[in-house]
């Protein structure tokens, strides 16, 4: 008897056709209701190429100007719509670009199915010509991979590819199709994957657990919510948001789960980590029980693990079994989907307000304020600051556009400030602090989310690693607003070194080229702002814009960010100065 | 935490890929393996690998939860050497002419509870199953007479309680799709 390792649906596509294994991808993409994928082609992915030629009134092919952009592009995509992106290259050097945007999706678990071509199958092994043994190099930054020598094995991959990068915590899938598969012709029909039987997606939830963290959250006197970006994949916000008004406790976000309740919200007390609020990060090590919620105790958050919020009891709700205990030990872990736990949970809070304790966290935000916002924001003198710019598109993009942010100071400046009223509106690299993201990563948003605004916010520096991608933009015509706050240096490299290496600016300072010249032969329309007063009028101009806009904000040069937990500090050691 | 013998053991579906990936977890985390097998299972199509490391209980839990992460792997488990009945077994090739000038074979042979494999003119094969220490002592007592070449496998195991690998099957197949 044959052994059934996963289930399959039946779908209209059951009954057969004969076609290629090329076009098989194709269908398989199709079934999976992909519409857009981005990609490059080259010798070994040329069949599937052919038959994206034929179908290309059904599904739109994006040719991005670097195989890393696609990755990024098909993330950024992902990461609005919450769908599986998809992205696709040739063999070797081909496939050998994906790996960053990969590595990318695996730390923040971006849905995501990457497709690449590889050498005829009689010639692996062999180092023919761009045979990288691809399946082997991305092992470790996959969820799960794959390599199909047969054209008969097409569907049901495909089908198992897309059921694990959405299914449970998304990450990214890596295909390999030797070229002889995409050659060969097959019986297609197609039935979508419901169940692998080694794998656990969906971990079931323990009623008893959940009850035990609301005893926990209602006799609590100080509780501190944490919540990531597994608020936002388990699509639970709405019942995140109502856990919170119900228990009235404090919510902190991780870079990741920014915009899962808007920050505008009343309850929401700003970001924990590094670069995040005071309030939340000293009140941590303070408060009597902590609830984290989808999130997964990244460094970059918990500072010296030694002194991370010892004094507390802690609540986990986590859908990956491999977190929970990985970094800080947890009193009270609730496995299994928010949607199920949080719905659960709220049968059991008691409606609370907290007032007081409300009050520790104003005093904070007070202080910070005092020290480092009020002069964040109304510089009015000297050079313009990063917040200010941030801070006049909140006034204009009034908290409804989707903003992507690249790695470095103002990345962290975006997240301090940028205002947001929904869900999946900030796209930024959390784990894998990818300079080089935000510009295809935007491209993949507005293409995802074509009726909202979409702002990328980015460095002089990561700008210049994929900013061959202004041709994609310009091609395709995405109507990607972006801004560059251009401070002539690695700008976050450049505090490291003002702060710990003694001003050594070691190869942190940059010659940079004309920004608008070069957006300018990309015929994207441009504007510079080189004094505070241009700002208001230029963001104006550019939020009116109805294409592609390209805005260069030149920002004081060694501008620092605060607060700041230095490196091997406790998260309540974190300095306004 | 202190370090100690832990056996890692591993029921997994048939896949190519899966020992790099389940490799890949402990070199990510600088563990050495001290011993690796793979073979078929109790479960019709289904793998087992045996991996022993020694590590703090701590990583051995965290390395046990990474790896039952991956697709394939249906469960993972880990066991301390009390918890389980575990064996190796070694290979020693020795010259015949050693061998047979110093040692009374017969005698040998009972008090090592090893047995000849192969003899030849030239040399002996002895193999010896146990545990490490046993196969230990025997190559140091072997030692002296040059031991031509020298092998051991890694080690296999079975665990004292029921491992209900067919239960976790059974619950796939017989759960309706969701
Ligand atoms: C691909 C990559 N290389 C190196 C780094 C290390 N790094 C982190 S922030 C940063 C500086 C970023 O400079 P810029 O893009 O100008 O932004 P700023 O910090 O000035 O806002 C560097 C080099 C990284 N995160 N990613």
């Amino acid at each position: 008897m044959e052994v059934k390792t996963a289930k399959f649906k039946e779908t209209p596509a059951a009954t057969k056709v004969t076609v290629s294994g090329a076009e098989a991808v194709i269908k398989c993409l199709l079934e999976e209701g992909t519409d857009t994928i981005y990609g490059y082609p080259g010798g070994a992915i040329m069949p599937v190429y052919d038959e994206l030629y034929k179908y290309r009134d059904t599904l739109h092919h994006v040719l991005t100007r670097h195989e890393q952009g696609a990755t990024h592009a098909a993330q950024g995509y992902a990461r609005v719509t919450g769908k599986v992106g998809v992205a696709i290259a040739t063999s070797g050097p081909g496939a050998t670009n994906l790996i960053t945007g990969i590595a990318d999706a695996q730390l923040d678990s971006t849905p995501m199915v990457v497709i690449t071509g590889q050498v005829g199958s009689h010639l692996l092994g062999s180092d023919a010509f761009q045979e990288i043994d691809i399946v082997g190099i991305s092992t470790p930054i996959t969820k799960w991979n794959y390599q199909i020598t047969k054209a008969s094995e097409i569907p049901e991959i495909f089908a198992k590819a897309f059921y694990i990068a959405r299914s449970g915590r998304p990450g990214p899938v890596l295909i390999d199709i030797t070229k002889d598969a995409q050659f060969a012709s097959m019986e297609f029909s197609y039935k979508k994957c419901s169940g692998i039987r080694s794998y656990i997606p969906y971990p079931e939830v323990d009623p008893e657990a959940v009850q035990l963290a609301a005893e926990a959250m209602n006799n609590a006197k100080k509780p501190l919510i944490v919540f990531g970006q597994g608020v936002i994949l388990g699509s639970a916000e709405e019942l995140f948001r109502q856990v919170v008004e119900r228990s009235g406790i404090p919510a902190a976000w991780t870079i990741l789960g920014l915009s899962a309740l808007p920050t505008a919200h009343e309850l929401n007390v700003g970001m924990v980590g590094m670069h995040g609020n005071y309030g939340p990060n000293i009140l941590t090590n303070e408060c009597d029980v902590l609830i984290a919620i989808g999130m997964r105790f990244d460094d970059r958050v918990t500072g010296n693990l030694e002194k991370y919020a010892k004094q507390a009891t802690i609540i986990h709700f986590e859908i990956d079994p491999a977190e929970i205990n990985k970094n800080v030990q947890v009193q009270i872990p609730v496995l299994g989907d928010v949607k199920e736990s949080l719905e659960l949970l709220l049968n059991y809070l008691k409606p609370n307000e907290h007032p007081q304790w409300h009050q520790e966290f104003k005093k904070y935000y007070d202080q910070e304020y005092e020290k480092v916002i009020k002069n964040d924001l109304n510089a009015n003198v000297g050079e313009l600051k990063m917040a200010e710019v941030i801070d006049e598109i909140n006034t204009c993009f009034k908290g409804d556009a989707i903003i992507v942010s690249d790695v470095g100071q103002h990345q962290m400046v975006t997240c301090r400030y940028a205002k947001f009223n929904s869900t999946r509106s900030n796209v930024t690299s959390g784990g894998l602090g990818t300079m080089g993201f935000a510009l295809p990563a935007a491209l993949g948003a507005k293409m995802g989310s074509p009726e909202r605004e979409v702002v990328a916010i980015i460095g002089d520096g990561g700008y210049q690693m994929t900013i061959q991608e202004l041709g994609t933009i310009f091609q395709t015509r995405a109507a990607v607003k972006i801004v560059i706050l251009n401070n002539g240096f690695l700008g976050m490299v450049r505090q490291w070194q003002q702060m710990f290496f003694e001003k050594r600016y070691a190869s942190t300072e940059l010659v940079n080229p004309d920004f608008v010249t070069i957006a300018k032969g990309y015929h994207i329309k441009t504007n510079q702002v080189t004094e505070r007063a241009q700002l208001k009028d230029a963001i104006k101009e550019m939020y009116d814009a109805q294409e592609p806009y390209f805005l260069e904000v030149k920002v004081e040069k060694e501008e620092n960010v605060f607060p700041m937990i230095p490196t091997g500090a406790a998260v309540s050691e974190i300095r306004l100065e | 935490m202190e370090n100690k013998n832990f056996t890692v053991s591993v029921y997994t579906e048939n896949n190519i890929g899966l020992l790099s990936r389940i490799a890949a977890i402990f070199l990510k985390r600088h563990i050495n393996i001290e011993s690796i097998t793979a073979s078929r299972s109790e479960v019709n199509e289904v793998m087992r690998f045996i991996i022993v490391v020694n590590i703090s209980e701590e990583k051995v839990r965290k390395i046990v939860g990474q790896i039952e992460k991956q697709i394939e792997v249906i469960k993972a488990f880990y066991h301390t050497d009390e918890e389980l009945i575990y064996q190796e077994t070694a290979l020693y090739k020795i010259r015949s002419a050693d061998f047979v000038e110093d040692l009374n074979i017969q005698d040998f042979i009972k008090e090592t509870n090893a047995r000849i494999v192969t003899v030849t003119p030239k040399f002996f094969v002895i193999e010896k199953t146990g545990k490490r220490q046993e196969t230990e002592n025997l190559y140091e007592k072997l030692k002296p007479y040059g031991l031509m070449q020298f092998v051991r496998s890694g080690t296999i195991a079975v665990s004292k309680n029921e491992m209900q690998i067919s239960e976790i099957l059974e619950k796939f197949n017989t759960t309706s799709v969701s």
